[in-house]
């Protein structure tokens, strides 16, 4: 199929900037890999060399271990350019997670955006995603159906906090992924006044204190692990997805299970899963911002690299926007968590 | 309609029974009237509107929404009213509206003509949040599916009004829509409504299954023996005031099966009684894909009538005349039962036999020989049981026959509804025979969503997605890799399916991955040892 760009292809290791000789999160170790965020699905371990943002290299470090984190390791910050072979690199915010970044390549006057994973909604704990006009633009579609359409994320934690009045003496374990949604999920109830202690499974505690080190404010921390269970009542403990409707959950009194995710929009879904509480927050484009983000960018043409690029897909070409589907198999592999 | 929106969306939610009681009994006692009384309607699916049905809500789907992301949409969600209600975008253009109360909506929804209903919901829709459209239109499909029974409402009303809840279930179906009268009573503000005539449902008496391990302190001669039949369990209620055929859930299935209503109207003598509902062919039962064909159609034409005519097999009375006979024990019953089945000779019934055994061991080796189509196993009752209501410990037993099993290979796999719309939770399955070709090849003999647990549900949902090899719209074909360990009651002849044969009852047993594909089961050695 020839595109509006033929420099950039759709490899089983994943998308390859042929003039730059660089893989965009490839699923498997590569000679030159360009990360757009931190997230396991994405940033994938013992890579020969690695070009990220700062805050995503200090992630990977912190997620894999500094010897698996890419041989070498390169920073480039947002806005600064890189010439690579005949390109010129350059990253901009993408508004997903704390260092995640869209890749902008410009090459025989033309340009190509592969955004990673992104969202549009305000988070206190990233910079916005940006815009960048484009020939071609490579999206996600995570929760490209029109079912999904985010409500504002501080009405989730007003119901949060509404139900912990309701419910003085349970404990309201929240689900959130590791990286990313818990320390939105904590800034936000910063926010909305919240400044009790909030105690986490262990597995999400050096995350939080990266983010700390970068200059997100957290306030009060600390290890839920060794908690009596008195001590937990009335409290809010957040852990992996898994771990709260799971055995871990058994050590606080009475829990109310919540989760924060887009998918919980879904009530079947979130019931599934044995959600007792289930809020609406989501790092990813809802449908509608991912309709506007795919006109604003102006492409010609738009990739799709995993998710329910169908529905995606048929919105664009109503549009009268060509939209092609990579399946690139082994992304949103953390599609419950997110 | 914010009240009543909001008491399904925590129902959904809350897994603990007694949570759910207790967001009921508070719905209850706070709602107004008639809101609440429409409420209980809706959650008992005592509702329904001539005009207003899940088509109306497609429609109005095809008007707003474009007909592709639609499908797509309602794919993933797995129900209709959920679907609609996440997706519909509030016109703008449309001036402020109040949203209806629940009662307006079911008041305008029994009396609005068909044609002025789209607009009219259109309007609702515009005026409310995504939860109070879930209610909306989860009234117009009829069947709410938040987790809370008929029955479990009913709990709350009788913990209100401090009695035991086969109370309310016994004036249930005396009484229609808002319940005014119902309330009344349970508030202490009027009389128990008064069913002297009525032709109500009365609680169903049920048998708990049968731990083998107690078989050895059973006295023989205790106990009464009568075969488990394979239908469906119905109460025959005939009074001065009219005849009604339950389901041992208390749903009226009447016009389903006219031909006993009408034996039922034809007996010279009232009684309530208690049996099997069967296709009976050339007097014998037939097999409950049989009767599966009747009870797919709510009204049976005449050809249904006359291929598939349905039979009641009696086994109990709980009322002689107006006599009631719950409080007699089994022996007792069975004679009055007998007797009035001598004077009555009711068309379309006889009566289920006991079956004579010298001891336990004797009865063993009987239940063990039953092969009969629409023998399921045996029921064993104490000779001294009154008739209770529920599914006490003790006075009944039900002893299936030993399930069969088979090993078979997942073909293909489709997302569940409700509960499961987002994993691949139905299977299908098959087993090998020699293809035309002379290659080997699967043929499908059956479909089963059932026996497994959540983890299990897990792993099977991720497989199918990491083994997929085709899709037809929602279903997946998958790698013929994975053998599953089938249970079943009994297998059945079956045109309708191409390896010609059809599974009762089939539940995933076990996840075989400990065994590779080709050692699954043979279709024709299958059909030689079961059928």
């Amino acid at each position: 199929m020839s595109g509006v760009i033929s420099w950039l292809q759709p490899r089983p290791e994943g998308l390859y900037c042929v003039p730059g000789n660089f893989f965009i999160d490839p699923l498997r170790p590569v000679a030159r890999a360009v990360i757009t965020h931190g997230h396991a699905d994405h940033a994938r371990p013992e890579q020969d060399r690695v070009l990220a943002t700062p805050e995503t290299l200090a992630i990977m470090r912190t997620r894999m271990g500094e010897d698996r984190a890419g041989k070498t390791q390169q920073a480039l910050r947002y806005g600064e350019t890189l010439a690579l072979g005949g390109v010129s690199l350059r990253l901009a915010p993408a508004g997903h997670v704390l260092g995640s970044a869209q890749v902008v390549m410009e090459h025989a006057g033309q340009r190509a955006v592969v955004s990673g994973d992104y969202k549009r909604a305000a988070d206190p704990t990233c910079t916005p995603f940006e815009p960048v006009t484009c020939d071609l633009f490579v999206t996600e579609a995570t929760f490209a159906l029109p079912v999904f359409r985010h409500p504002d994320p501080m009405h989730e934690i007003g119901k949060l906090l509404h139900n912990m009045t309701l419910f003085p003496e349970r404990t309201h374990a929240i689900g959130a992924y590791g990286l990313g949604k818990c320390q939105r999920v904590i800034a936000l109830l910063r926010q909305a006044g919240y400044d009790a202690p909030i105690y986490l499974h262990g597995a999400l505690l050096p995350v939080c204190a990266l983010y700390q080190e970068f200059g997100v404010d957290l306030g009060d921390l600390r290890p839920a692990t060794g908690e009596a269970k008195a001590a937990l009542r009335g409290a809010l403990v957040i852990g992996p997805p898994a771990a709260v409707t799971d055995r871990w959950a058994r050590r606080m009194a009475d829990p109310v299970v919540c989760m924060a995710s887009g998918w919980m929009r879904v009530r079947q879904r979130a019931r599934a899963r044995g959600v007792e509480l289930p809020l609406v927050i989501s790092d990813h484009a809802d449908w509608d911002e991912l309709l506007m983000t795919c006109s604003e960018v102006g492409a010609e043409e738009i990739w799709v690299t995993h998710g329910r690029e169908d529905a995606l897909i048929h919105a664009l070409s109503l549009r009268q926007i060509r939209g092609r589907a990579l399946r690139l198999l082994g992304y949103g592999d953390e599609d419950e968590a997110e | 309609m914010i009240a009543f929106a909001s008491l399904l969306e925590r129902l959904i939610f809350t897994p603990s029974r007694n949570a759910k009681i207790a967001l009921l009994r508070d719905y209850f006692t706070t709602a107004p009237d008639p809101d609440r009384g429409y409420a209980l309607a809706a959650m008992a699916g005592a509702l329904s509107f001539s005009a207003a049905k899940p088509g109306l809500i497609r429609a109005l789907a095809a008007e707003r929404m474009d007909p592709v992301l639609f499908d797509l949409s309602y794919d993933y969600v797995g129900d209709l009213a959920e679907t609609v209600a996440l997706m519909w975008q509030v016109d703008a253009g449309r001036p402020d509206r109040v949203a209806p109360s629940l009662g307006d909506v079911v008041m305008a929804l029994e009396t609005t003509p068909k044609a002025a209903l789209p607009d009219l919901v259109g309007a609702w829709l515009d005026a409310s949040e995504s939860s109070e459209r879930f209610a909306i239109l989860k009234l117009i499909t009829g069947a709410l599916r938040v987790g809370a029974s008929a029955r479990l409402a009913k709990t709350a009303l009788a913990e209100i009004a401090g009695v035991p809840t086969d109370d309310i279930e016994e004036v249930w179906h005396g009484l229609a829509p808002p319940y005014d009268a119902l309330f009344a009573w349970i508030e202490g503000r009027g009389a128990r409504p008064d069913m002297a005539d009525a032709p109500v449902f009365r609680p169903t008496m049920l048998a708990q299954p049968l731990d083998e391990a107690e078989l050895d302190r059973f006295v023989a001669s205790e106990w009464r023996a009568e075969w488990k039949w394979d239908g469906i369990r119905v109460q025959l209620v005939r009074t001065a005031q009219g005849a009604r055929l339950y389901t041992r859930t208390a749903d009226d299935i009447g016009n389903g099966f006219p031909e006993i209503v009408q034996a039922m109207d034809d007996m010279t003598e009232d009684a309530v009684l208690d049996g099997e509902l069967l296709v009976m062919q050339d007097g014998e039962p037939a097999p409950f894909s049989s009767l599966q064909q009747r009870l797919n159609r709510k009204s049976p034409g005449p050809a249904m009538l006359r291929n598939f005519p349905a039979g009641v097999r009696l086994y109990d009375i709980l009322f002689d005349g107006t006599e009631d006979v719950r409080g007699l024990g089994f022996d007792a019953r069975r004679a009055r039962l007998e007797a009035w089945f001598a004077r009555v000779r009711p068309k379309r019934m006889d009566l289920s036999p006991l079956v004579d055994f010298a001891n336990m061991d004797a009865l063993a080796e009987i239940r063990a020989g039953a092969r009969a189509a629409a023998i399921e196993g045996l029921m064993l009752k104490r000779a001294d049981s009154p008739y209770l209501a529920g599914r006490p410990r003790g006075p009944w037993w039900k002893w299936k026959r030993e399930a069969l099993t088979v090993d078979a290979v997942m073909m293909y796999a489709q997302r569940g509804h409700g509960r499961r719309s987002s994993y691949y939770s139905d299977y299908t399955f098959g087993l090998w025979r020699v293809g035309e070709d002379g290659v080997d090849e699967l043929v499908p003999i059956g479909k089963a969503y059932s026996g497994i647990t959540d983890e299990e549900l897990a792993f099977l949902d991720r497989w199918v997605r990491n083994h997929t090899i085709g899709r037809f719209g929602p279903v997946r074909e998958v790698e013929k890799s994975l053998v599953l360990e089938v249970a079943f009651d009994a297998a059945q002849r079956s045109a309708r399916h191409k390896s010609g044969v059809a599974l009762r009852f089939p539940r995933i047993a076990r996840i075989r991955t400990d065994k590779p594909a080709h050692e699954a089961d043979r279709l024709a050695e299958f059909v030689a040892q079961t059928l």
